[in-house]
């Protein structure tokens, strides 16, 4: 009887575990079969400023916040006693995760766009963003954070260390795995932001030359394609802005996981 | 014959259960001094009074007085400097996840040596005064967790030696290893309390008896008995600690 039960549940598992699989597989091979053959030098090269403002604002977005995602979450995980305020903390930063991202678009719109005139520009997106990620940033290095083993810490403090020493030295080092994953899950945020970055970044073609230039990332540029343009390739090309933007986030995830591990090994 | 430690009236509370009652001890240099007593009984709470490990614990109360040398190290004494002179051993092995040469190196770092050719001759000598040099000699930039739960053990004992303490704190040092890394680490003990004093905590009243120069009895948060080991094995004052070293509980 509990035999039969078991093999059911697992038969069941197992279907939505290849459902889930395939509905991924066939988006990927939908998008690449569509996107693939409209690949072309020129079209590449017609994509060189949105690849750029893309990589800028990753870079941007991640300068303003890893050193403060990365600071609370110390703040959180090795200082804040529990009790109340810390509870709190972590309610609020789990209500900023949940609200869409529309609203920080028009919030980053209003507040730098036009109180602080910086208009559309990267600072505008950058700093945007940067709120926007800060969430994911906080709570996947806090639980890295907390998931070093106690007995690292009691160590460190035992030979005299403060706490300040044991987490930048022992606790930081052994989690910089879980930030590095942080960090990679906060760019695929930023990559296929769309909403945001359209009210933010703007969709100046021209290649941004300084902070506050304006700039067309991936994403966008594809929403444009898909809803705004009037020639006939439109999709096709779209589709291919997909395909490209689905290489560039593998390739980041790629670089990143290399890197560490050339630097662990 | 002077002492490292003197302890009087110290009471420990955690909230509103008291861990230590009024215990009042001294412990004498270069010797071993072992804790022992069932669960629960305040041994491993006793050790970590004296570097002060219990601080970081929320809602701990300390009253009374632990001199070391004389000075009170509850009363104007900087953390640091405290644990720099009392090393110590966890019941785990804890080594970091850091080369076995940056594990050793850490105690020293702290206190603010950089000096290459200096810690690396603080590295050697520590892993010679706790006999795993022959065995890490060739592999000091490998990491630390790459070696045996027995080899770690007498690792993290270098570690706490390159900060050269007066005192080394053990707490059920061997309790995780196998009989063999068990006996290594005895002995290295007993070499060891040539240069400073040694407090060990033990579940194993056979260790305390093969080691210990003097012997602790703790229940219930109380010293019920504390003398010469040989004392203590061959002929215990309170009826207690007979029972206790003779198996009727514990």
């Amino acid at each position: 009887m509990n035999k039969r039960r078991d093999a059911v549940v697992k038969a069941l598992m197992v279907l939505s575990t290849a459902a889930a699989c395939a509905v991924l597989v066939w988006i990927l091979s939908f998008i690449m079969a569509n996107g693939l053959s409209h690949i072309t030098k020129d079209f590449l090269s017609s994509l060189v400023p949105q690849l750029i403002t893309t990589v800028y604002l990753i870079a941007g977005t991640l300068v303003v916040a890893l050193p403060i995602g990365v600071g609370t979450a110390i703040y959180l995980s090795e200082y804040a006693k529990p009790g109340k305020l810390l509870s709190s903390v972590r309610f609020a930063i789990q209500c900023l995760s949940s609200i869409p991202s529309i609203i920080y678009g028009l919030f980053g719109y209003v507040l730098m766009g036009t109180m602080l005139k910086f208009g559309f520009s990267l600072v505008t997106g950058m700093f945007t963003l940067a709120v926007m990620v800060l969430p994911i940033l906080i709570s996947t290095t806090e639980e890295a954070l907390m998931s070093v083993p106690q007995a690292y810490r009691e160590g460190s403090w035992a030979l005299g260390a403060g706490r300040l020493r044991t987490t930048m030295r022992i606790v930081l080092p052994t989690a910089l795995p879980g930030v590095i994953t942080a960090a990679i899950l906060s760019i695929g945020r930023i990559v296929g932001e769309t909403a945001a970055v359209y009210l933010t970044v703007g969709t100046s073609l021209k290649v941004p030359t300084n902070l506050l230039s304006s700039g067309r990332t991936l994403s966008v540029h594809l929403y444009l394609l898909a809803k705004e343009a009037i020639t006939p390739d439109a999709f096709s090309e779209a589709y291919a802005t997909a395909t490209l933007l689905i290489f560039v986030v593998l390739g980041i995830n790629l670089l990143v996981r290399l890197t560490t591990r050339w630097k662990k090994g | 014959m002077s002492n490292v430690f003197e302890i009087s009236d110290l009471d420990l509370f955690y909230g509103n259960f008291q861990a230590l009652k009024k215990v009042n001890m001294d412990v004498p240099e270069r010797q071993v001094t072992a804790f022992i007593g069932p669960s629960g009984c305040g041994k491993s709470t006793l050790l970590k009074t004296l570097n002060r490990m219990n601080d970081a614990i929320e809602g701990v109360k300390i009253t009374g007085q632990v001199l070391l040398r004389g000075s009170d190290i509850y009363q104007g004494m900087d953390v640091s400097k405290l644990r720099k002179r009392v090393g110590m051993v966890f019941q785990n092995p804890n080594p970091f996840p850091l080369s076995v040469f940056d594990n050793i190196a850490y105690g020293p770092r702290t206190y603010g040596i950089r000096n290459k050719s200096k810690l690396q001759g603080i590295v050697e000598h520590s892993l010679k005064k706790a006999a795993i040099w022959d065995e890490v000699k060739d592999r000091l930039n490998k990491s630390a967790l790459s070696l045996s739960g027995g080899q770690q053990q007498r690792l993290c004992i270098a570690r706490a030696l390159a900060a050269e303490p007066e005192v080394l704190l053990m707490d059920e040092p061997t309790s995780a290893l196998d009989p063999i890394s068990t006996l290594r680490i005895e002995d290295l003990v007993m070499e060891l309390k040539q240069d400073l004093s040694v407090i060990i905590v033990t579940h194993n009243m056979q260790q305390a008896a093969r080691i210990a120069d003097q012997t602790a009895f703790f229940l219930h948060g109380e010293v019920i008995e504390y003398e010469s080991t040989e004392q203590m094995f061959h002929l215990p004052k309170d009826p207690r600690t007979q029972d206790y070293i003779t198996g009727r509980f514990g």
